[in-house]
């Protein structure tokens, strides 16, 4: 589905990507993993559009999307979420996720006032479906909040919720889980599993959670130094001996990944 | 009775005339905070473009006047505004596509905006001036009284008149209509929507499948219809010279810093505070004191706080007050 060919993103001296190659099957949920600084924020920003790319190619079933800006990968169906929750704070939550499809008959000037019946029907759709994601997400008694006013954790919900507004062929999910609590993250996790399952969503997820990524994700990917170091199951990843030598240093081969991360 | 004709008195020279040229502000520093709120620079053109907005106006008024055109008791410039407001659109997608878009596409800081800003408010500084010329130009089709001084002694027996003009009139409505046609369209249309969304947060709005380009362009049209009402208003009122357009940047951004760089609300606000401060400091309140007070202690001066040559000084001040206080402003806007 996505295809990364050694990719390089470097900040003046720092290369934050150096060298990356992976693929990503369509219909998994893949997981990435590496210790902090290993470049998967910045492979996701590039990946995304966000940053462009010092050298290399990313393709989408077999198109260049290298650079793209992220409105057009967004029209592709490439979505994803912020490490740190972003959203509309001066919005409710239910405005949030109804600003999401791009492209609606109301984003002109002239639509706006000559079509109208059109929009109404529109945004009655969309409203509808605000509601479903709001209640398969179990925040629906929030949705006349303002975003902003929103827990962390229910952030990251909203987060989800927005690639739920579409139908999105890959998403990929920074950290969803950070500084959300065990119910919540298992909420998160279901509603992760039920997208692939239902909707064949393709994730990509970067996560420090280890027991997340044994409950969701298959394969993983482990990236150290901007490389990518092995691939495979979460178990041939921790028994690797470079992986562990990348998250606790040499000397503690003994030890179990999952146990320190 | 004394009272009533404080009152009158205070009402004909400082509230009408100051709620008409806030309403003026008003409607300039709503342009100015949507492109710092949208488009995240100071746009130092913005004076000029209203200028530019009202020449093209002023122009096809004179042709419509010369053609016998009218538009009833209405003033002819405002069959002529969205002509006016349609090319003033399209000048400043122009120069959008000419100048800023480059530096947009560079990701360049807003400090080199700023200084862009600067060179096209000088470009269009030089078109207005080589085409309608420097000089005071009038258009509005003569003076025209809602209620005139002479009528409203006759009819209320007082010794003070109150006059309004027009112009006046018309000022405030349209500056009524246009704010809440921009509150509407900013809070329940879908592009509204965008456009606070892109100033909320860009990375989200550009990672929700919002097109910037068209939240960009979008901005500058409203913007230029803004500048245009802003600038022909004005004109109306008083009369049209480039440079008064050109020092009218400062008491609109007062206005705008005032009120919250980037919201709309506080530029309104903002646009009134300016000019309720501003008229009020200059003007002498010798005979409203002389109404209200008894004879003994009738002031002898003019109570006046500030020549009215000094009256930029006024938006200066409180500018100067405010960031130095509360930079974000009355309301919540962002900080500059």
């Amino acid at each position: 589905m996505i295809v990364v060919e050694d990719l390089h993103k470097h900040f003046g001296g720092f290369h934050a990507v150096d060298g990356a190659s992976l693929s990503i099957a369509e219909g998994s949920i893949t997981g990435l993993i590496g210790p902090n600084g290993a470049g998967k924020t910045t492979l996701f920003n590039v990946i995304a559009g966000v940053l462009p790319p010092t050298s290399g190619r990313v393709t989408m079933k077999g198109e260049d999307i290298t650079g793209l800006p992220p409105h057009e990968l967004f029209d592709k169906g490439l979505l994803r979420t912020f490490q740190i929750a972003h959203e509309f704070s001066s919005m409710t939550v239910r405005e949030n996720l109804m600003m999401v499809p791009g492209g609606q008959t109301g984003e002109t000037l002239w639509n706006t006032w000559f079509h109208r019946a059109r929009i109404r029907e529109e945004e009655a759709t969309l409203l509808k479906r605000a509601d479903e994601v709001l209640e398969f997400l179990t925040i629906d008694h929030l949705k006349d909040e303002k975003a902003g006013n929103l827990s962390g954790g229910q952030k990251k919900l909203l987060e989800l919720g927005r690639t739920m507004m579409v139908d999105a062929k890959i998403v990929f999910l920074d950290e969803v889980g950070a500084g959300v609590n065990r119910t919540l993250l298992n909420t998160i996790g279901d509603a992760i599993i039920r997208l692939n399952k239902e909707r064949g969503y393709t994730f990509v997820v970067i996560e420090h959670d280890m027991d997340f990524i044994d409950r969701l994700c298959d394969p993983v990917i482990c990236m150290a130094e901007g490389k990518v170091l092995a691939e495979g199951t979460l178990a041939e990843i921790k028994a690797n001996e470079h992986v562990i030598e990348a998250y606790l240093g040499t000397g503690l081969k003994n030890k179990t990944v999952g146990a320190s991360a | 009775m004394d009272f009533l004709n404080a009152i009158v008195a205070l009402a004909n020279f400082v509230i009408i005339p100051a709620t008409v040229y806030g309403s003026q502000l008003a409607l300039g520093a709503l342009g100015v905070t949507l492109i710092y709120g949208i488009l995240r620079f100071s746009n130092f053109a913005h004076g000029d473009t209203m200028a530019f907005g009202t020449m093209v106006t002023i122009l096809i008024t004179w042709w419509f006047q010369s053609m016998g055109i009218n538009f009833g008791i209405l003033p002819t410039a405002l069959l002529a505004l969205p002509f006016g407001i349609a090319i003033t659109s399209l000048f400043l997608l122009g120069t959008d596509r000419v100048v800023y878009k480059f530096y947009r596409e560079k990701k360049s800081e807003p400090v080199i905006f700023v200084i862009v800003s600067l060179g096209v408010m000088f470009m269009m500084n030089g078109i207005v001036r080589f085409i309608i010329g420097t000089g005071d130009q009038r258009f509005a089709d003569g003076e025209r009284f809602i209620i005139s001084t002479r009528e409203f002694k006759a009819m209320t027996g007082l010794q003070e008149g109150l006059a309004i003009r027009f112009t006046q009139g018309i000022t405030v409505v349209t500056a009524i209509i246009v704010v809440a046609a921009l509150f509407y369209f900013l809070n329940r249309t879908r592009t509204g929507k965008s456009m606070r969304a892109f100033s909320d947060n860009e990375d989200l709005a550009l990672l929700s499948g919002i097109n910037p380009e068209r939240v960009v362009m979008v901005t500058w049209i409203i913007v230029a219809g803004l500048a245009t009402i802003a600038g022909v208003l004005y004109g109306l009122d008083k009369t049209f010279k480039p440079f008064t357009y050109f020092q009218l940047l400062l008491p609109i951004f007062a206005s705008a810093i005032v009120g919250g760089l980037g919201n709309p609300l506080g530029a309104i606000a903002g646009g009134f505070v300016i000019a309720f401060s501003e008229v009020s400091v200059t003007y002498a309140f010798k005979k409203v004191l002389g109404y209200l007070l008894p004879e003994s202690l009738e002031p002898d001066s003019l109570v006046q706080l500030l020549s009215t040559d000094y009256k930029f000084a006024v938006s200066f001040v409180i500018l100067i007050i405010v960031l130095l206080v509360k930079p974000t402003g009355l309301f919540k806007g962002k900080s500059v």
